[in-house]
Formats: structure tokens, C-alpha cells, sequence
């Protein structure tokens, strides 16, 4: 079964840009990616799009459909009545390059101001151990493709610029998360420079970012709020911030 | 050209798959300055989508697992057409680079006692890939980004400049390497993001770019697979090895026709799924080859016994090599057992409860549902071959990943000889650590062997380099004009169609005059619009390196006159003990065109080949080569 889509897709790069109409064969099975792959070959040759695994494996082809982050290759056409017009455009967070290409360069820094994991000294490599139970709360957050549809969707930077300098975002909330539960990590106080130094307190567990998480990860519910609570519990509890304190000055 | 960007470095790693990461990460750790260049995003590399494991002796599962066993695995599973050294070196070192990753955070599925588990995977004797669910890619490149990153910080607090020697230029595509009287100088690259050029100056390159599989119209390869790498080093100087062994894996989707093509893991069959036709019988009891006859189950009650029982019973045939399972299946469909949509059904549903598919098939479990809308875990899939994988590539040297250009070095999928005539599944990944950080090493020894000046990038090199990218701006004085898109199409088609699966010598013929038309109408390519991230442009340079990687294979698979793993032709079905120490080897000559030269496969050491029964070396050696072992030495063969 095949029929004429209609697409608007924007088109242009930072200086300007606007939205371009399109019609193309639709056939069935096929996801929003191979629509716009038909119209590189067939009418807009120069048409500029990422991806790379065409399998919702590598989170390159994050883009906006009809106002909602999402994945290229992983948006059946199927979810769209043949009469509908479809709308694509780059994700709104982040600066245009070109067409559906858009600066994520934010992400990249973002992740180097993370600290890295601190292996445990003095386990040679071949010796660690660690229990299912205890590493799968950290691998569900290693799930994460990096198509940064969570960064794209968080109203903190999505509605306000001025917030990026000092808000990491959930993909890197999930980051810290992760280092924080992972069993063998030796850093302490992540949760704290989560909240100190990575901006997790100017979230307000809107939830939009676990919304749109092709992976499904549940980066709120498992990530966000349990470091919040933390970072709360040390804050309030006299005894646990004096322990905390007394053992840095130890170590 | 002197107004083009310049930058210098060490060392140049193109490639941020594993093998890429891996190799700057030994550089830089050997103090060499190090540069990394890839065409897509940080992170976003085919390794991304390695799916079922890495392949790794550790006998985590298994305690009887040793790095002899794996080699033997290896051995087999190319059909001894390996470069035994690589072998060696892959099997004996392969546990190392594993727990290393858990150094850098890496964290895989766990075994009871907390060790890293492994599973069982075709042509692996006992359970042996290290795994994270069914994304072990994603964890081995997180990994070594993260790794990457915490170099950088360490320079960073070091130096105040996190890029101060090590440094990754993403969506950077490299269209030619540099060489001043034969050695490495640099590379030549444009940004993709503004067409804008670049030139790298180095005295080691490390190729890390990956496969070929682009060139084929059913794939589970992405963009990115355009040969590069094989076709930079073949201008350079290298040669390509092995190039007609091309791995089609045998599970693939097959419908809907949008996403055919997209793999479906190996670890399906591992853990359990098994190959019906649509008479629903469980044909691959009907495939099992001489050479393996004996080491495989024979009937399915044993075969299902050894998922519980695997000291007492012989595995499934599903679990063959990939070259078996995917002739079976082509097999099948041409004798009319077919599915509807022309493959066979891979049935995972029947065999395991569907909450354990869920948890241990995670993606594929998604993959299905969100692509095809089957759900695994209440029907079958359907399933056929898919082009996967190259087993030959650039030449080099086992020890130290070096080409035959001095300064070139290559590792992961770009090398060729580890696997030999066919790859087993998991044992790529694990060739990308191992090698990758020999690469590394054997650039940091080079660069540090040179004398103080270094090989010179020269001005009309640049020059000339800029006008080859810029070529398809201009159209063309005579002729029409050519779409680059039509071309690849064409390209596709011609090599699914003649150079694929099965093989018969008039069609590769054929394959070769078509080629011939293709790379003439690819001087005639024009693109529209401007340099800033124009994908037509992008593959339009692409292309010619597409067109001179398959005319590599199309000419070694017409020359090969038999069938060994990944090389199957109807027209020569047997394997040929006398092809066993043949390498087919492609290099330019003094005009520019390829040439095909054999070269005798360096020895197997005689204790390496005291690892095999006897009984098994009859079936692959010549009677010349087993007349010579015996004498010699009286403990080989056992
Ligand atoms: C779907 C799928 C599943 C797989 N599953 C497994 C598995 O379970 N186990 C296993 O062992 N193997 C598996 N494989 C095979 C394995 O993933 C690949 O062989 C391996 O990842 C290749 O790694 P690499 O480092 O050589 O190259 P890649 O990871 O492909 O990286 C190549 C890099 O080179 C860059 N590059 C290429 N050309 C240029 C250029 N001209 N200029 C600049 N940069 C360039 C690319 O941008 C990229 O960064 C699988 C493959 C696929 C496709
Ligand atoms: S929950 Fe927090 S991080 Fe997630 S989208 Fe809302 S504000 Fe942003
Ligand atoms: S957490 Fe989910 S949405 Fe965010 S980057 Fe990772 S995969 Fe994408
Ligand atoms: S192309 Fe990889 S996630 Fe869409």
C-alpha cells in the first residue's frame, strides 16, 4: 500500500529558515526517516538530516514531529492518517546548522564537566565483583543512546537560554546518577554537586524528560528524584552533614 | 591552499568506533598528542549497534574456556584461512582488554558470583561473550568515550586545556592521506557541517573506519560504511587482503521492506530461538557440514538438552558459523519453504517464557514491536541473510597493526586477516580492543623510532586533494550530468544482485562491466546546492571510495575458485585444500589501477597446530602440508 504524503519540512540554517512543502510516496511500514531519505534522492537532494542506525540504536536522528521530540527511524508513518500533514523541524533547544542538523555541542561540554568514574584502588582489573541487583539500577541509566530528546524537551533550557551555563540536564542528571549507584565508584558526594554544581535544583519534576526518552528510562522517577531526596536528607539531618563533612576531612 | 586550517599532531586516529577509541587511548597514554576524526557524532559509531557480546576466554560461565579453545573456535570458524598470528594474539589477549573496561566503568551483566557473565553464540564452544542485554555495543562505546573524557579531564587540570592531547573532531570527514616519498604526513579532511577544508599533520595515522557493507542493498551497515578506510589505504600504498569474504549474516528483518535488511542478534539462537521453514520443520539439522559433522547435535531432543546440559550433549545447529546458517536459510527460501515475505522464522516465543525474552532481549523485543509490530515474545520472526560484515581489509602486521606504509596503521573491521574466510559473532568487538590498542602502540614505537624532522605535508598534495572534493560542484564539460543517489542505488543493486550471497563467475563478470560504467558516470556526479552539510555532496565523495572497494571484491571473488566460509560459488562448491594458505591480495599499480597478486598465508606454528586433532587438520590441510607436520614433529596433530 503506497500513497502521496504531505510534509512540511524546515528548511534553512541559522541566519533563516522556513518551513517548505512537500509531497511524497508513503509506503507501508515505513517510518518518517525513510520519507525523508526519498526526498534526498527523489526531490531535495541536499536536504540535511543525521542519522546513522536507521534502528533507534544510536540517537542521531532526533528531530521535532508535529511539535514533539523524537526519533526519525523509530516514528511510524502508520501513526498518521494518509490525509494528516506531517511536520518536521530541528529541535528547538539547541541552535540550526542546517535544515534538520542542530548544534548539540551543549550535550558534549556538558558531559566533560562531569566527573568520571574513580575506580576502586587496589582491584586489579579481572577482580571485580558486583551483583546483578546492584548494577542494574546503574545500567538502566547506560541504556541512554544520547539523542538528547530529554535535553531538547526540558523546559529549564528549552524556554530558557540564560539557564544553560549553569543546568546540566536530565541526560546528565542520569549521568550523575548512575556514578553515584555504580557498586565500585569511589567518588564521593555526587548527589551534592549534582545539586550544587550541575544545576539539578532549578528542576521541577515536570516530567517531560522521561515522556519523550526513546529508551525508556525512567529518568525521574529513578534518577532525579532519589538524588534529590538525598541531597534534602543531608541538608536537613544535622548528623548525617556532620558526618559527611567529618569523613571528607579524613579522607 | 595555504589559507586552509592546520593542525598538528602525533598521532591521527580516523575512527570513533571501538577500535578508534581504543587506539588514542593507548596513544595518548604513550604520550603521543593525539588527534580523533569521525564523520559522525562522538559516540554515534556502527560499534553503537553491536548487539550480542564480546568475545572473551575468560571461563566466567564455562571454567574449562582457555585462550587455546577460543583460538581454535577462531581457526574453524574462518576455515583456517586466518592469519594465525592475529589469531593467536586475539585469543590470548582478549580477556585483558574486558576487565580493563571495568576499569573505565563498564558495567556488564553479572554471573551469580558477581563476575562478568558470558553467553553462548554461534561457532563458540562454551559460553564466552561478555554482554550487557542485547546492547553490549552501546556499553563498549559509552565506555570508552567516558574513558576518553576522563583523559581529557585529567589534562585538563593538568594543562587547563582539556584538548591538550587528546582531541575528537566530530563529523569530520577525511578524503585523502598525505604522504611525502611514501610515508605518512597527514590526512586531508573537510567539516561536515561547513563543507569547510582541514588539514591534519602527522607522522602516524591509525585507520579505524570500519566496513564496506554500504555497497550492498540489504544491510544492516548505516551511512557510514563506505569503505573509506580500504580505499584511503589502497591510494596510499597498502593492500587490501581478502577482500571476497564478505559475511551476510543469516538473520536480518525481512519485512517491512523499509527496515529490511536490520539485524536481528545472534544471541536470539544463543539463548534458546530456533530456525523453522514454513513446513515447520527445523531445517539446520539438515546443514551441518562435513567439517563440523560430529560437533553439532543430531536430533532435537539433544539439541535442546544442551542449553541445560552443555558437557553431555552437542549444541544445536543453529549455532553453526554465520556462513552455514546463512546458506541454509538462502536454501530454503529457493526451494520454496519460505515465509510470505521471502526468509525463513526464527521462533523465540515457544522456547523461553516472555518476561525472560523481555529482560534478555531487550531491544530486539522493541526493535520488532516499534518496526514490525510482531511481538517476539507471542510469535515468530521472520528472518534472511543480511550484509554484515568484512573479513578482509588492509593488510597489516599482527604485532603492531602497521601497513605496509610506513606511519599507516589499521585496526578493527578496516584490517583484515584475523578472521579469515569468516568471522565468528563476538569476536569483532573483541578484535577492536585488542588490536586497537596494539595500533596504538605500534604508532607510539614508530613515532618515537623518527628522526627529528617529520615526513612534510606538501603544498600541491592539499591542492590537489581540494580539487577532488570540490569536483562534483562542477559539471561535468561533456555528458550528462549524474545524481550521486542513482548511482549508489545502481551500485547496491549490482553487488546484492552479482557479487552477493552465492556467486557464479559470468555474473561477476558482469558485475565488473557494470562497475566499469558506474565509475565512469561517477566523474560526471553533480550536486546541488553549497557545502554546508549537504548530504549530496557527502556521498557523492563517498562513492568512488564504494565503487573502488567493491571492484576489490568482485575481482578476488571471481579469482577465488572455490567456496570458504564467507566466498560461496555455485560454480566451485567445495572448499579446495590447495586455496587454504592462498591470500588474494589488491594493490595499485603504477597507473592507478588495481591489481590482484596471491600471496602464501604466513605458517601456522606447529604448536598452534598441535591445539587440533589430527583427524580435523585432514579436512582442511593439503596432504603436502600434513605429510611435512608429521615427521617434524611427532606431538603435532595429537
Ligand atoms: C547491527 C550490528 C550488530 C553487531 N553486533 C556485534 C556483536 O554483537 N559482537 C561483535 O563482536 N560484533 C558485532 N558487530 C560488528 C561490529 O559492531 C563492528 O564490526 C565493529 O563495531 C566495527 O568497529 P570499528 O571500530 O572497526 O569501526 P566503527 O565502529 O564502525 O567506527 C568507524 C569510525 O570511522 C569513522 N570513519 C569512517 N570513515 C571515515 C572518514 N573517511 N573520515 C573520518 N572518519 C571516518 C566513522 O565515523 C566511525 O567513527 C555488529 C555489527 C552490526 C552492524
Ligand atoms: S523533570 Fe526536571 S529535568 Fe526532566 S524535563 Fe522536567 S524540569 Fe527538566
Ligand atoms: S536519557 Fe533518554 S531521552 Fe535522554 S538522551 Fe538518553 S536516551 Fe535520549
Ligand atoms: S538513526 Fe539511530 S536512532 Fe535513529
Amino acid at each position: 500500500m503506497s500513497y502521496e504524503g504531505s510534509f512540511r519540512v524546515w528548511r534553512g540554517d541559522d541566519d533563516a529558515g522556513g518551513l517548505v512543502d512537500y509531497q511524497v510516496e508513503v509506503n507501508d511500514g515505513e517510518v518518517v526517516l525513510d520519507v525523508i531519505h526519498r526526498l534526498q534522492a527523489t526531490q531535495a537532494p541536499d536536504l540535511a538530516v543525521r542519522w546513522n542506525c536507521k534502528a533507534g540504536k544510536c540517537g542521531s536522528c532526533s528531530a521535532e514531529v508535529n511539535g514533539r521530540p523524537r526519533l526519525l527511524c523509530m516514528t511510524r508513518m502508520s501513526t498518521f492518517s494518509p490525509d494528516e500533514v506531517v511536520t518536521v523541524t530541528p529541535l528547538r533547544t539547541f541552535p540550526v546548522l542546517r535544515d534538520l542538523v542542530t548544534d548539540v555541542s551543549f550535550n558534549y561540554e556538558k558531559a566533560r564537566e562531569i566527573p568520571a568514574f574513580e575506580p576502586p584502588k587496589g582491584v586489579a582489573p579481572g577482580d571485580y565483583r558486583m551483583a546483578q541487583v546492584d548494577v542494574g539500577r546503574s545500567q538502566e541509566f547506560r541504556k541512554c543512546i544520547e539523542c538528547f530528546l530529554c535535553q531538547d524537551v526540558c523546559h529549564v533550557i528549552r524556554d530558557h537560554e540564560q539557564n544553560k551555563p549553569a543546568f546540566a540536564g536530565p541526560r546528565f542528571f542520569i549521568r550523575i546518577a548512575e556514578l553515584d549507584m555504580h557498586p565500585l565508584d569511589t567518588r564521593e558526594g555526587r548527589a551534592e554537586a549534582a545539586q550544587d554544581e550541575h544545576g539539578l535544583g532549578l528542576c521541577n519534576i515536570t516530567k517531560c524528560c522521561t515522556e519523550v526518552c526513546p529508551e525508556g528510562i525512567k529518568i525521574t522517577d529513578n534518577g532525579i528524584i532519589p538524588m534529590k531526596e538525598r541531597v534534602v536528607d543531608r541538608k536537613y539531618d544535622p548528623l548525617v552533614w556532620l558526618g559527611s563533612k567529618i569523613f571528607r576531612r579524613q579522607t | 591552499m595555504s589559507d586552509v586550517e592546520r593542525h598538528a599532531y602525533d598521532c591521527l586516529v580516523i575512527g570513533a568506533g571501538g577500535a578508534g577509541l581504543r587506539a588514542a587511548i593507548e596513544a595518548r597514554e604513550r604520550g603521543l598528542r593525539t588527534a580523533i576524526i569521525c564523520k559522525s557524532l562522538f559516540g554515534k559509531a556502527h560499534t553503537v549497534m553491536a548487539e550480542g557480546g564480546i568475545a572473551a576466554s575468560m571461563g566466567n560461565v564455562n571454567s574449562r574456556d582457555s585462550w587455546e579453545v577460543h583460538f581454535r573456535d577462531t581457526m574453524r570458524g574462518g576455515k583456517f584461512l586466518n592469519n594465525p598470528r592475529m589469531a593467536e594474539l586475539h585469543a590470548k589477549e582478549a580477556p585483558q582488554r574486558v576487565w580493563e573496561l571495568e576499569t573505565y566503568g563498564a558495567l556488564f551483566d553479572r554471573t551469580p558470583d558477581g563476575r562478568i557473565s558470558q553467553r553462548n553464540f554461534g561457532g563458540h564452544e562454551y559460553p564466552r561473550l561478555a554482554h550487557v542485554g542485547d546492547r553490549t555495543g552501546l556499553e563498549l562505546i559509552r565506555t570508552l568515550q567516558q574513558k576518553i573524557v576522563s583523559l581529557q579531564q585529567a589534562d585538563g587540570r593538568e594543562s587547563g586545556d582539556l584538548d591538550a592531547r587528546l582531541r575528537v573532531f566530530a563529523e569530520v570527514t577525511v578524503t585523502d592521506l598525505l604522504t611525502e616519498e611514501g610515508r605518512i604526513s597527514g590526512a586531508f579532511a573537510y567539516y561536515r557541517e561547513s563543507g569547510r577544508f582541514v588539514v591534519f599533520e602527522a607522522p602516524a595515522v591509525i585507520l579505524a573506519t570500519g566496513g564496506i557493507c554500504k555497497s550492498f542493498k540489504v544491510t544492516s551497515n548505516s551511512w557510514e560504511y563506505t569503505g573509506d578506510g580500504q580505499a584511503l589505504a589502497l591510494r596510499a600504498g597498502a593492500a587490501l587482503v581478502n577482500m571476497e569474504f564478505v559475511q551476510f549474516h543469516p538473520t536480518g528483518m525481512v519485512w517491512p521492506p523499509s527496515v529490511k535488511g536490520i539485524l536481528v542478534t545472534e544471541s536470539v539462537r544463543g539463548d534458546g530461538g530456533v530456525l523453522r521453514n514454513s513446513e515447520g520443520r527445523r531445517f539446520m539439522f539438515d546443514y551441518v557440514p562435513d567439517v563440523f559433522r560430529g560437533q553439532y547435535a543430531e536430533s532435537e531432543d539433544e539439541a535442546d538438552r544442551w542449553y541445560e546440559d552443555p558437557d553431555n550433549n552437542k549444541r544445536p545447529p543453529e549455532l553453526l558459523p554465520r556462513d552455514e546458517v546463512a546458506r541454509a536459510i538462502n536454501s530454503e527460501v529457493k526451494e520454496g519453504r519460505g515465509t510470505p515475505h521471502g526468509g525463513v522464522f526464527l521462533d523465540v516465543s515457544t522456547r523461553l517464557p516472555a518476561d525472560e525474552i523481555v529482560r534478555r532481549l531487550p531491544s530486539m523485543y522493541h526493535q520488532f514491536k516499534e518496526l514490525a509490530d510482531v511481538d517476539i515474545t507471542a510469535e515468530p520472526m521472520e528472518v534472511g541473510p543480511t550484509c554484515h560484515y568484512v573479513m578482509g581489509g588492509v593488510e597489516v602486521d599482527a604485532d603492531t597493526a602497521a601497513t605496509a606504509v610506513p606511519g599507516l596503521f589499521a585496526a578493527g573491521e578496516v584490517a583484515g586477516g584475523l578472521h579469515g574466510s569468516n568471522r565468528l559473532g563476538g569476536n569483532s568487538l573483541s578484535d577492536l580492543l585488542v588490536f586497537g590498542k596494539r595500533a596504538g602502540d605500534g604508532a607510539a614505537d614508530y613515532v618515537s623510532s623518527l628522526p627529528q624532522t617529520r615526513p612534510q605535508v606538501r603544498d600541491e598534495d592539499v591542492e590537489h586533494a581540494a580539487q577532488t572534493a570540490l569536483a562534483p560542484f562542477a559539471a561535468p564539460t561533456l555528458g550528462a550530468f549524474e545524481n550521486p543517489y542513482t548511482i549508489h542505488t545502481e551500485l547496491q543493486q549490482t553487488m546484492n544482485d552479482l557479487v552477493g550471497i552465492i556467486r557464479r563467475e559470468s555474473e561477476m563478470i558482469e558485475a565488473l562491466q557494470r562497475l566499469s560504467k558506474l565509475e565512469a558516470r561517477e566523474r560526471d556526479v553533480v550536486v546541488e546546492g553549497h557545502r554546508q552539510f549537504n548530504p549530496g555532496w557527502h556521498l557523492a565523495l563517498d562513492l568512488r571510495n564504494m565503487l573502488l572497494v567493491s571492484r576489490c571484491i568482485a575481482m578476488a571473488a571471481l579469482e577465488r575458485t572455490e567456496s570458504r566460509g564467507g566466498h560461496t560459488r555455485e560454480d566451485h562448491p567445495d572448499m579446495d585444500a590447495r586455496w587454504r594458505d592462498v591470500n588474494l591480495v589488491c594493490r595499485f599499480d603504477d597507473k592507478g589501477e588495481v591489481v590482484l597478486q596471491r600471496e602464501m598465508l604466513p605458517a601456522i606454528r606447529p604448536e598452534l597446530l598441535a591445539l587440533f586433532e589430527r583427524s580435523e587438520l585432514t579436512k582442511y590441510l593439503t596432504e603436502d602440508e600434513l605429510s611435512r607436520l608429521s615427521p617434524l614433529d611427532p606431538e603435532a596433530g595429537r
